[in-house]
């Protein structure tokens, strides 16, 4: 006789085998199938990661909304750390899917327990920032996120979808706020190269500890939600830049940065990485900062969202006895 | 709305582009974006593939066109779009501060779409009152002081809490609303086209100012303490938007502008029609010291300076530079 504990054994290996059996065809898992805790905890880390990266990476740009130069950037701008908070929000949305509640995630990222981007924690001094985040950092995020669009989970492949096509409008911007500096008078060609020296470290940081130091990665790989190994994306990366900051007249700050013929790839020097574990350990220029913007504005919004809950319950019991009364 | 939106982010975008030309190369163009083939024992996501295509690009600056084909104001048109602009631009620039800071995400999209609106009337306004003088949108926005600057006192009260943004909105909208609504029969067409553009994106912004107060007067104890307060706060501020005076009347006998004291009507409606639901009364009594409509005339409160100061700094450093 078989009891209902070995049963419940037998459908797992069901499940774990269809599961098993759609990773290897390379097709998506949806949020109804069965999944192993595991890749439902990685999903869960990477995917509310990425949307509180959108949220505290609105900070940063949102710094220079009141002062952008002209009235086109200023709408420009603002369009974007607008969409910013649409890419948190279709996050947020996916990682729910997953079986946590927003309200969770955002009192993790309150509270200091979950991770964000650490590019966030530099701050942004002068204009040419606004150029430097959108063409390098943007421009990281694109090379990261592009091949997440064929994630193995399904929702957050097709939230990275749409979120590539505006990251890809807002790199552009990026590029082109460097242009018009490099293209102004000698205060405005200084601003565009100091904030190109600044970002160009903590962009190529992006892409992650080197491939050998990565302890998530293979995991991620076999579960086809990570496609391409740290380092690869980051060689990506750099080969798209030297062409276009060729364009732009600006000079990426690394003496030894140079195409390799023979191994077809880029040299380049050491990345800091004392660096990368101080900011990510919460040492970096900017992280009290961020972090108390971010538990300020949900703090002091509590009472409109009670509020706002308060409204929906008297409005549904409302409505309840008036169908009742209709009876 | 959001097809406005979009066409207009699109406007943005492409200009983008041509600046850059063909040296500039996608950076995801050599990134493989296909979704995974669909296999045998799976149907095709039945989610469907999401794609988001380019819509047609709409002209960046409503009316531009019509005064590149040679429309030039007249001083009394310029110094009438010059108002609206303003009240446009000091309503943005405050409701821009809100983006990153609002109680909830929903929030800083919906108050930064409004900002957003609002800089595309303010550009388009101030576009067309610069023909008058051979100034740019830039020119007027960046390099006039204080007393230059002609916005009533109900856009350059500050943001204060959720409720004061709330009702300083309620009042903005349900104004323009009206304003736009009349104005898209302006004589003048290239007003007429801004206020034919300008009146379904505040009829949204109305909406949504709307349904806030009913949520916070209906919601907690506290809200609805808050909201009163901030209706009280802002009420004095109202009586500025409706004041006449000889421009607006010269211009309104050629039917170029709307007098404003003939809004009020349709403004009060609405308003009550709102404070009904939200069992709010009307504040009465309290005016603002604003009998004169100061800001037309360039005499403001003691919000506008800081503002501009914020607002201009980095382009008053680079005098001439182009960004």
């Amino acid at each position: 006789m078989t009891s209902p504990a070995d049963l419940g054994v037998v459908e797992n290996e069901a499940a774990q085998a269809l599961f098993d059996d759609l990773i290897a065809k390379d097709s998506r898992i949806e949020p109804r199938d069965w999944m192993p805790d595991a890749y439902r905890k990685t999903l869960i880390r990477q995917i509310s990661q990425h949307a509180h990266s959108e949220i505290i990476g609105m900070q940063p740009e949102s710094n220079w909304i009141t002062r952008a130069p002209s009235l086109k950037r200023k709408a420009i701008l603002m369009a974007k750390v607008q969409d910013e908070a649409g890419h948190g929000l279709y996050l947020y949305s996916a990682a729910q899917t997953l079986g946590i509640s927003r309200e969770e995630m955002m009192q993790q990222l309150i509270d200091g327990r979950a991770r964000y981007s650490s590019i966030f924690n530099y701050p942004t001094p002068t204009w040419a920032d606004m150029g430097a985040i959108g063409w390098l950092v943007d421009g990281a995020a694109i090379c990261n996120q592009v091949p997440l669009c064929r994630a193995s989970y399904g929702p957050y492949g097709r939230a990275m979808v749409r979120i590539c096509k505006e990251e890809s409008f807002h790199q552009r911007q990026g590029f082109e706020i460097l242009l018009e500096l490099m293209q102004g008078n000698e205060a405005q060609r200084e601003m565009a190269q100091d904030a190109v020296n600044r970002w160009y470290w903590p962009a190529l940081m992006m892409f992650g500890p080197p491939d050998d130091e990565s302890p998530n990665s293979a995991q991620s790989m076999a579960w086809n939600i990570k496609r391409f190994s740290n380092d690869d994306l980051r060689q990506r990366f750099v080969g798209m830049l030297v062409p276009q900051a060729e364009v732009l007249g600006v000079t990426l700050p690394d003496p030894n940065l140079k195409w390799n013929e023979a191994e077809q790839r880029y040299d380049m020097s050491e990345i800091d990485w004392n660096e990368f574990h101080e900011v990510l350990s919460g040492r970096g220029p900017a992280n009290a900062e961020r972090m108390r913007r971010r538990r300020e504005a949900h703090e002091e919004g509590a009472w409109v969202r009670e509020a706002a809950a308060e409204y929906a319950r008297k409005q549904a019991e409302r409505e309840l006895a008036a169908s009742g009364a209709v009876a | 709305m959001t097809d406005d939106r979009s066409s207009r982010r699109a406007a943005d975008g492409s200009s983008s582009r041509a600046a850059v030309g063909d040296a500039y190369r996608d950076a995801d163009a050599d990134l493989d974006t296909r979704p995974a083939a669909p296999v045998a024992t799976r149907s095709p996501d039945e989610h469907g593939d999401v794609t988001v295509d380019r819509v047609a690009l709409a002209e960046e600056l409503a009316g531009a066109g019509i005064t590149s084909a040679g429309h030039q104001a007249t001083s009394d048109a310029a110094e009438y779009a010059m108002r609206l602009g303003d009240d446009a631009l000091v309503l943005a620039q405050w409701l821009g501060m809100w983006i990153s800071r609002a109680p909830e995400l929903e929030e800083d999209v919906a108050l930064g779409n409004i900002a957003l609106d609002l800089i595309g009337h303010a550009r388009s306004l101030l576009h067309y009152a610069g023909t008058a003088t051979g100034r740019s949108e830039d020119d007027l926005a960046y390099w006039r002081d204080e007393p230059e600057w002609r916005n009533a006192w109900l856009f350059e009260q500050p943001n204060g809490d959720f409720a004061h943004t709330i009702a300083r909105q309620l009042a903005a909208s349900v104004y323009w609303f009206e304003l736009y609504d009349a104005l898209a029969r302006s004589t003048d067409p290239t007003l007429a086209a801004i206020a034919a553009k300008s009146v379904k994106e505040v009829d949204y912004h109305r909406d949504h100012a709307v349904q806030w107060v009913l949520r916070l007067a209906g919601g907690t104890d506290e809200s609805r303490r808050r909201m009163i307060l901030a209706i009280t706060d802002t009420w004095p501020y109202v009586d500025e938007l409706f004041v006449d005076d000889e421009l607006v009347e010269r211009l309104a006998a050629e039917g170029v502008a709307v007098l404003p004291s003939t809004l009020r009507p349709a403004f009060e409606a609405a308003i009550d029609a709102v404070f009904a639901e939200a069992e709010l009364e009307r504040p009465t009594g309290r005016t603002a010291f604003i009998a004169s409509g100061g800001g037309r005339q360039g005499r403001h409160t003691e919000h506008l300076g800081p503002l501009l100061a914020e607002m201009q700094v980095l382009a008053r450093q680079h005098p001439g530079a182009s960004w």
